[in-house]
Order: C-alpha cells, then structure tokens, then sequence
C-alpha cells in the first residue's frame, strides 16, 4: 500500500506528500482514526484527496494510506431493507444517538444460499451462481462484471454471512476468485450492460397527473424541480412508496434528518399494493443529511446509482429517488472552491454539466450481462435557489431527462397537491408509453391526455380573458370549458399523499376516473347545445361527487363508476327536460 | 488528552479575524485555541487549516490590540466546548458561555462540543406531539410540534418579537402533563432593548426561572457571532437530552448570523456564492437548525423558533431561501397585513408546517382538524385570486360565487388571522367552521359529507 503524509488540512480537503504510487479516484484511509477519502488530484509529489468525514484534529504528518483501488462500496444481500451512509456503511444502530465519525454499525447478517452453478461450469462476467431465499424481490448471486472462468468449488445449500466465500472461480489466466455473495465495485464506474435498449412501458407510479400526464418511462429520467415546500419530498417518497419498481433506492442527499427517519417510521408499516409485502423489504435508504459530511454527500449520489445498477443486473427494475441533486451539486462547488478551481456559472465548477449527464445516463432500459431485461429509472429532486428554473443545476439538468415535473409555488400555497404545474412540465415518451395503456385496456388514454392538456391550456387563456371581460361575458361554451377545467383539477389531478384512499391509484382506476369525467365534459357539453346554460349545469349535486372522485371512487368499485354514470346522465339530462328541480 | 501548550512570538501576521502563526507544535485542525495579548485579555480561535509550517488560526472575537511580538497562543488540543451543568437555568450568558449576570460560573458536569454532532438519523423520534401555541394561523393552519424548527420569515420593523415572548409564554401542550420544560433565548446582534423586553417578559409570567439567555450584541465582531448560536444550542441539548427537558429555542435575528458570515467569508477570501454569501452557507445553517429533534428513549427535545428578517421584505433572498429549505416550514409575516392592523401579521398561504401532517387530526388535536385547515386553504387561496380579478375590473364581473368568495378572504383575516388574546385550538376551529358558511356549500369539496352536515348545515341553523 503507498504512502503519503499531510502537508495541508483545510476543511474536507487535505494535500499530502507522496511516498508511492497513488491513483485518481483511489480510496484511502486517512489520520490515525482511519477516516475514508478519495484521491481526487494528483500533482507531482502531491495528491489532493477529499475526506468524507469530520477532519476535525487531523494534522500535518498524519499519514494517509492508498488502499490501491478506485473508491468503492460493498453490494450485497444485505442492503435490502437497510438504512446506510453515503458510502453504503451502515449508520449506527438506535441506541447510538450522534453520529460522531466512525461511529458506523456492522452490516453483519447471514443469508441463506442456493447454488446455481455446478463444479466445472463456465461463468461469464455477471452470470448468476446462487440465489438468496428470503422475502421480498428475488436476489441472485452473480460474477462481477469484470470476471469470469470456470467453478472450481460452490458451496452446499444453507446459511452463510455476507462475507463467506460461497464460490471459487478459476479465470482463464489461471488466476482464482474467491467469490461471497455480493461484491465490491467502484461507485464512479458504470456497471456494464450487454445492451441498452428503448423505452417500452412506463413505470406506473400511482400518481394521476404523472402516470395520465407525464409519465416517465422505466429505465427513463424525470426531474423534479421545486422550491421550498412545493412537495418535492413528499411526491418523492410517494414515488418510493407506490411505484411498480421491484427495488427502490431512496437518497437523501443534504436534506433532514426528520424525513429519513419519517421513512424508517412509516415503510416498514406499509404494504407494496403489488406484493402485499412490507414496503421495506424492497428498499434501500442512503442517508447523508445537511449536517453530515459534505464530501460524502458528493458520493452518496454515485453509491446509490451503483447499487440501484447491481439490483438492475440481478434482471429486476430498479427505482432511484435522489433527493435533492442540488446540495450534490454544491457539495461539489464546495470541494471545487477548496482546491482553487475557477468558478463557472453561480460558482459551480466547469464540469457541473458533464457530471450531471454521466449521472442521469446511467439510467437506463436494458439487457444485462445475464441477458435479462432490468431496467434503472431515475428520479431528481432539483431545488433551485429562490425557486427560478434558469439556475445551472435545474437547466442542466432539463437537458438529460425526459420527463420534467414543475412543482409551482402557486399551487403549493393553495395546498393544491401534487403542486405539479401541468402547463410547464413535459414527458417525452408519450407515443411509446400510449401502447402499453392500450395493452393494459385504455385505448383512449393519449386521447383522454391531450384533451385534458388542451382544456387546462384553454382554461389558463380564458382566465386571462376573463380578467379583462369578467367571467359573466364570456360565451357560454367558454363559461362550460371553465367549468369542466376546473373539475379536471380537483376531480383528477389533486391527489393527498396523507389520504388512506387516495395515495396510490392504479392504472385501472386512473382509466376509470377519466372515462368518467371525460363522459361529464362530453355530456355536458352536449346539454348546453341543447339549450341549458352553464350555470345549471354547474349545479348538478353530481358535480360534488365528481370533484371529490379521488376519495370516492374505491380502487376496484365498478359499481360505484357505473353509478356516478347515469347519475351523470340522468342530472344532465333532467336539466334538458326542462326540469328544473336540481338547480337550488 | 495532550496538556495545553503555549507559544510565544510565533505569530507572523495578522489579517481580519485571521492569525498566521508558525507552527512548532502537534495540533490538529479545528482544535481550540486561547489567543493571550499583552494585557492578559483572552480571547477564543481555532484552527482554520494548517501546514508542515504554519497554521491559520480564526480569531473568534475581535483582533483589535492584538500584535505580532506579545501575543500568546495556548493551543487546547481539543475542539471547542462549553462546560455544562446543572444549574444553567435562570442564567445570563454572552455570545462564548460566559455568565454576564454576576452569578458564579455553571459547574462544569460536561465538556461538550459547541459544534454538537449530527442526531443519528435512526435514532430520531418523529416529532408528533401538537403544541397549542394559542396562534389560530399556527395552531390550526400550520400547527407546530415539538422537536420542529419552525422559522418566523418576518421583515423589519414587524412585531416578530412580540409574537415570539408570546409563544414562549404560552406554548402548552393539550392535556396531558407537559414534563419539564425550558426556554433558551438567543440574541444575535439584536439590541439591548429586544432582550431586556425578553427577560421582562418571562419575568412577569414567572417563567424566567426555566430561562437561559445567551446574548450577543450589535457591536462586538461577526466571528464571535457565529459561535452565539452554538454556545445556546450546546445549553440547550444537555437541558433536553441531559436533563429531560423540552427546550424551546429562540433565535432572533438570525439575518444578522448570515451576514456575519458573509463577513467572514469574505475574509478568508473565499469564493462567493449568490449575494456574496459564501456557498456552504446552506450547511452551515443546516448544523444548527438540524440539532432539533427528538430521540427515541431519551425525555428531552428541542424545539427551535428562529427568526429571521427578510432582506428587502424579499423571501427569495439568499438567507429565508436556504433556512426554507432546511426548516421544517415557516410562518411567514406580511407587511401589508401589519398596516392593515392585523395582528399577528401572519401571511397564511406561504406559511407552511411539514410535521403537521404528523402531529394533527385523530389521535393528536381533532380528527376534522386536517380537512378544515386544507379547505381554508384552498378557500383563501381562491379568496385571494378574486380580489386579484376585483381590483382589475371592480365587483360588477364577478360572479356570485366570487364575490361570496371576496367577503370570506376579508372575514378570514379580520376574524381568524387577527385575534385580539390567546385563543384554544378549537376555538380557532370554531371560527374556522363558521367562516366557511360564508362560501357556497357545493364549493367545499375539501369536507367530507359527514362535516358539510355537521359544521355547515347543523351549526347554521343553531345559529
Ligand atoms: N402530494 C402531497 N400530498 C399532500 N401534501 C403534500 C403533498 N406534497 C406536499 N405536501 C405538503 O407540503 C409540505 C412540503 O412538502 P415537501 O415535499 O416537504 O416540500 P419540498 O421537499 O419541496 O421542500 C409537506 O409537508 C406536506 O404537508
Ligand atoms: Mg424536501
């Protein structure tokens, strides 16, 4: 192991005098207390190296030891259902109650093995040869992506720690691997894939106005753009909590302490509507909050997109909430100004936008090294100074993803939840994703979309319109468009993430929704060319009903649809037959 | 632990607050320094970064007096603390621990780090019980729990103290026994007048005794100013996490920290960030606001009530933007209400609270608790867009629905936001209930039917 000792401390960023060979990106261990830190320049007899925890009484002299690789985490088995740090250690148990540098718990557990290769058998890099049993998603043992040879021992059926060999390979120069379940693997450097491929169904998120509006395709990108208290975290730990994903990364990176324990309360009580199984059992938390070090949180971000890639290779689809890209990006303004870089754009360094493309391009659809299709979707939370989307981070970011969710302050203020702004936001893949929602039974969803965009669209011009003319002169078509508008809001796309019925909605009751709304928007514009005027049909006592459907149209109540129906029907139609008796 | 070690002459230069000392002894980054000058004044500093050969030592307190021959160094080999112990209460301290009120010095039972460590995120307790602060915008709109950070975004000139005193004389919590509890204030820069209306304050409701004060004043230098808020926040763990108390934490102004370490940024000739404030202003805010909390088995929590002065009454400003997204919410003060004689001056729809979710509705205040507050939401919202509309083209476009609408925006904040004396959580929902009869029935698609039936329809025709 080379050598170095420090010349220079200031805050995470150490300078020190080599003696050997060190690498870029290399791990090292740093001070008498063995802290971890990364090589991040080299300089003649100097390298520069950033400290992931609190330098607080390192010194010059103190040595720093390479440990001859790249910066990386152990995956395994025994990250499901587990809350670590930024560097995949586990935070310490309850009872420790600071979190004082070093203080990380043991990962530890035994899991029980199933082999699935035999002595003698030729592995390829990321074949499977075992697989765990326990409950929740389906874990399989596999090769690291950079090795390969032939079985020369596997071990029997039955319980072993996450660090026992289970499995020696003999690769073809001779050399052996002795294979545990899980492996190492540098957080900077992509896992490699067999193949990328397109986007084809979308990753059903329970959420109206995103799987209706803007969907986001599995192995896509969105982005999630908000200032304070417009909901980014709520929506995120939502997406968490209902999305169809197999495994979900959740990452705070620079945010509270509060909400990584609020997911830690309430996951383990609730049930994944797909499985039925604990929600925990499908989740990875990494935490590195504000007051955690700030170099860590720089690497939290690649350590989740590593391990969110390692489920991906065992063939399953994988969620990653990263929640918020922002303080990432200032971790790395923070380290860039430590060592003197030139300041581009709001301070950010130069390289702002190449690391925020080399992070959302690990998102992907593809075929792994196994020759599964898995997928890695991502999710970004992007909180931009005082809310203005032309910052670097947010408009950067545009650039790499393909669904782009607006959180607006206006709405949040009126608790219009989610604060979506359905006029600024976008998703790209429409036209792919309308084909799985006509396999899933709703040949009108693009149909049903574009009319619900063009309604908020009209209802945005002829708000400005009325403000001029008042509403009373508008035309009557255009007092019915305002309307049908404002039902689609409070009918469709509000949703509490706090409702008990509300939280999740599936494709199917999504379908319903609309069908049903959009049969109102067609009726009653059918009534009013027959003669009614808007105000009468603004007062069919099924209107109640409809802005409330969300709480109370049931998951799997097609009677309850069929009635709001000719309830629908009947209202509307009383009001043509002149009568007048619903109108108080 | 090494023994103090002194050095003498080894300081070559002196910039701002910064010291450049040649370094002839082992120690290590952020460790504690005493800088001693000619005339025996100590004075506080630490390690700001270090070489083979010198070291820079942050002079924590003024440098003036301070010369290069005569000034002495004591290096503490460890960081800085403040000894804690019983007996903190009832207390008067400066902006390093040091008791100004004549008393004895606090008996040192701890030696406790100002910079605190980071709460173990498993080992927090959500904070979930209600505190009935007798506010209606807080109680029922954005209702505070205890082991929130919950910042008053107020501008200068409004009667943000006062509304703090109040809540720190009133704060309760509903039925059950309320344990322990005690009040931190910490005064940053503010004015003599501001702490002394403080202490009267808790004085005369005989709360002073749980009161520990810790005060900074206007004119003593930025570096000190920067520790104030480290100093209470130490006091006020050992009285929560030591003692088993609940600790409210008053920090007012906490502009006047930001701009102090803008200033010392600037010394250090850092890279600035948005305003000139330096880019890691976001963390270092968050290691204070995040020593909030609860923990799992242990009695005590800390509450924190900053207060901050928005810079040209702007809540995008640099300061209220980074603590917004480090607050658990904030209760945010408008101008415009102020003129218009509402007290408290409390801006409903950009106040927020995210922990009320957690500690509202059955099983915590009252199970209509939630729904009521989200309709007066979306009720004055809505209230608001009208008058927007209203002052456009005058009352005769709009519609009856509207106009319905413009008088509940009006009685919402001449009923309900103003409130002449302390009022009970559910005779803020009372006046919530009956300010909704005003609007339309088939507009408060927030209630259920079984709450239309009950508060709208019953309690009218009671009326
Ligand atoms: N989808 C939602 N459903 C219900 N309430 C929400 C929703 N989104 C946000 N909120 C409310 O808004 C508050 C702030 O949301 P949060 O996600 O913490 O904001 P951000 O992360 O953008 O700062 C939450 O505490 C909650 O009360
Ligand atoms: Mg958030």
């Amino acid at each position: 192991m080379s050598k170095a000792a420090i010349h220079w401390v200031g805050g995470p960023v150490l300078r020190a005098d080599v003696k050997g060979p060190f690498h870029v990106h290399e791990a090292v261990s740093v001070g008498v207390n063995e802290l971890l830190g990364e090589v991040i320049q080299l300089d003649g007899e100097q390298l520069v190296a950033q400290v992931y925890e609190d330098t607080t009484g390192l010194k010059p002299g103190d040595p720093v030891t390479g440990s001859g690789l790249p910066l990386s985490v152990p995956l395994g088995p025994g990250l499901l259902g587990r809350i670590l740090d930024g560097l995949l250690r586990p935070l310490a148990e309850e009872s420790v109650h600071f979190y004082a540098p070093g203080t990380v718990g043991q990962r530890g557990g035994r899991f029980h093995f199933v082999p699935l290769a035999d002595t003698g058998e030729t592995l390829a890099p990321g074949a499977f040869f075992g697989r765990i049993v326990r409950e929740g998603p389906t874990m399989r043992c596999m090769v690291p992506p950079n090795v390969s040879g032939t079985v020369e021992s596997i071990v029997d059926e039955g319980e072993y720690a996450e660090t026992d060999t289970v499995c020696v390979l003999i690769a073809d120069d001779g050399r052996r691997h002795e294979l545990p379940m899980g492996h190492m693997w540098p957080v900077r450097r992509p896992r490699p894939v067999q193949k990328r491929l397109s986007p084809e169904a979308p990753m059903v998120t329970g959420q109206r106005i995103l799987d209706t509006l803007f969907p986001v395709a599995r192995g896509g990108r969105a982005a999630l753009p908000g200032g304070f208290g417009t909901g980014k975290t709520v929506l995120q730990e939502s997406l968490a909590k209902w999305c169809d994903a197999d495994v979900i990364v959740y990452v705070g990176c620079g945010e509270r302490g509060n909400e990584m324990a609020e997911v830690l309360d309430e996951f383990p009580g609730l049930d994944d509507p797909r499985t039925g199984r604990p929600l925990m059992e499908r989740t990875v938390i990494i935490a590195n909050t504000s007051n955690m070090p700030v170099a860590a949180r720089e690497a939290s971000i690649y350590t989740a997109i590593t391990v969110a890639e390692y489920f991906r290779d065992m063939g399953l689809h994988v969620a990653l909430m990263a929640d918020s890209t922002s303080r990432w990006a200032e971790a790395l303004r923070e380290v860039s100004g430590r060592l003197g870089e030139l300041p581009g754009e709001s301070g950010y360094p130069a390289y702002l936008a190449s690391r925020l493309a080399e992070f959302y391009e690990r998102a992907a659809r593809v075929r792994t090294l196994a020759g599964e299709e898995a997928s890695v979707t991502i999710i970004g939370a992007v909180s931009p100074p005082a809310g203005d989307f032309s910052e670097p981070v947010t408009s950067h970011t545009k650039r790499y993803v393909r669904s782009f969710w607006a959180l607006d302050r206006a709405r949040a203020q009126a608790r219009f939840y989610p604060a979506i702004n359905p006029l600024v936001s976008y998703a790209e893949d429409v036209d792919v994703l309308a084909r799985w929602w006509q396999i899933q039974g709703n040949p009108d969803w693009r149909i049903h979309r574009q009319r619900i965009l063009t309604l908020l669209e009209q209802q945005e011009k002829l708000e400005r319109m009325a403000r001029i003319v008042g509403k009373d002169a508008l035309p009557a078509e255009q007092q019915l468009t305002l309307l049908c508008a404002e039902l689609l809001n409070e009918g469709f796309l509000y949703q509490s993430s706090f409702s008990p019925i509300d939280r999740y909605c599936s494709p199917e009751r999504q379908s319903a929704m609309l069908r049903l709304l959009m049969h109102f928007v067609d009726r009653s514009a059918e009534t009013l060319a027959a003669g009614a005027g808007p105000e009468a049909i603004g007062e069919v006592p099924v209107l109640r009903r409809l802005r409330r459907l969300g709480e109370e149209l049931p998951e799997d109540d097609p009677e309850e649809a069929n009635r709001l129906w000719t309830a629908v029907d009947r209202e509307l139609g009383e009001i043509n037959t002149g009568g007048d008796q619903h109108a108080r | 632990m090494r023994g103090d070690l002194t050095l003498t002459g080894a300081v070559r230069r002196i910039e701002g607050p910064l010291l450049y000392v040649k370094r002839s002894a082992s120690v290590g980054l952020n460790e504690a320094v005493q800088i001693i000058d000619s005339e025996q004044r100590q004075r506080v500093g630490r390690i700001a970064a270090l070489d083979e050969d010198k070291m820079i030592i942050e002079v924590l307190e003024s440098t003036t007096g301070l010369g290069l021959g005569d000034t002495l160094i004591r290096l503490r080999a460890e960081p800085l603390v403040f000894p804690v112990g019983p007996g903190l209460l009832g207390r008067v301290f400066d902006s390093v621990g040091r008791p100004v009120d004549g008393g004895p010095p606090v008996p040192a039972e701890r030696r406790m780090r100002i910079d605190g460590l980071a709460i173990n995120p498993t080992a927090r307790a959500l904070p979930r019980d209600f505190i009935e602060t007798s506010v209606s915008t807080i109680d029922l709109m954005n209702s505070l729990v205890r082991g929130q950070k919950l910042p008053l975004f107020s501008c200068g000139g409004l009667p943000h103290d006062r509304m703090a005193t109040e809540i720190a004389q009133r704060a309760r919590l509903r039925g059950g026994e309320a344990g322990e509890f005690a009040i931190v204030f910490v005064g940053i820069g503010v004015p003599h007048d501001t702490a002394e209306a403080f202490r009267t304050a808790m004085e005369s409701s005989g709360a002073l005794e749980h009161t520990v004060m810790f005060l900074n004043r206007a004119d003593e230098p930025s570096t000190q100013r920067l520790l104030t808020p480290r100093f209470a926040l130490t006091a006020a763990e050992y009285l929560a996490f030591t003692e088993g108390r609940h600790v409210l934490v008053i920090l007012t102004d906490m502009t006047n920290y930001c701009e102090a370490l803008r200033e010392v940024s600037a010394s250090h000739g850092e890279i600035p960030s948005r305003k000139g404030y330096p880019g890691y202003m976001y963390s270092d805010l968050a290691t204070l606001y995040e020593r909030a909390g609860c923990i799992k088995g242990l009695a005590g929590t800390v509450t924190q009530l900053p207060i901050l002065t928005m810079p040209g009454d702007d809540i995008g400003h640099p300061i209220p933007d980074l603590t917004g997204y480090i607050t658990e919410g904030q209760i945010v003060l408008a101008r415009d209400l102020d003129r218009k004689g509402v007290y408290p001056p409390v801006a409903v729809l950009p106040s927020l609270s995210r922990l009320m979710d957690n500690g509202t509705g059955e099983g915590y205040t009252h199970k209509d608790h939630p729904n009521l507050a989200h309709q007066l939401f979306a009720a004055y919202a809505r209230a608001t867009r009208v008058r927007v509309l209203a002052s456009v083209m005058g009352m005769e476009g709009l519609s009856d629905t509207d106009k319905r609408y413009l008088k509940f925006g009006d009685v919402f904040e001449d009923e309900l936001v103003k409130q002449a004396g302390p009022r009970t959580l559910e005779e803020s929902m009372e006046i919530g209930w009956r300010l909704l009869r005003v609007l339309p029935e088939a507009e408060l698609s927030r209630l259920s039917d079984a709450q239309i039936e009950r508060y709208i329809r019953q309690e009218a025709e009671l009326a």
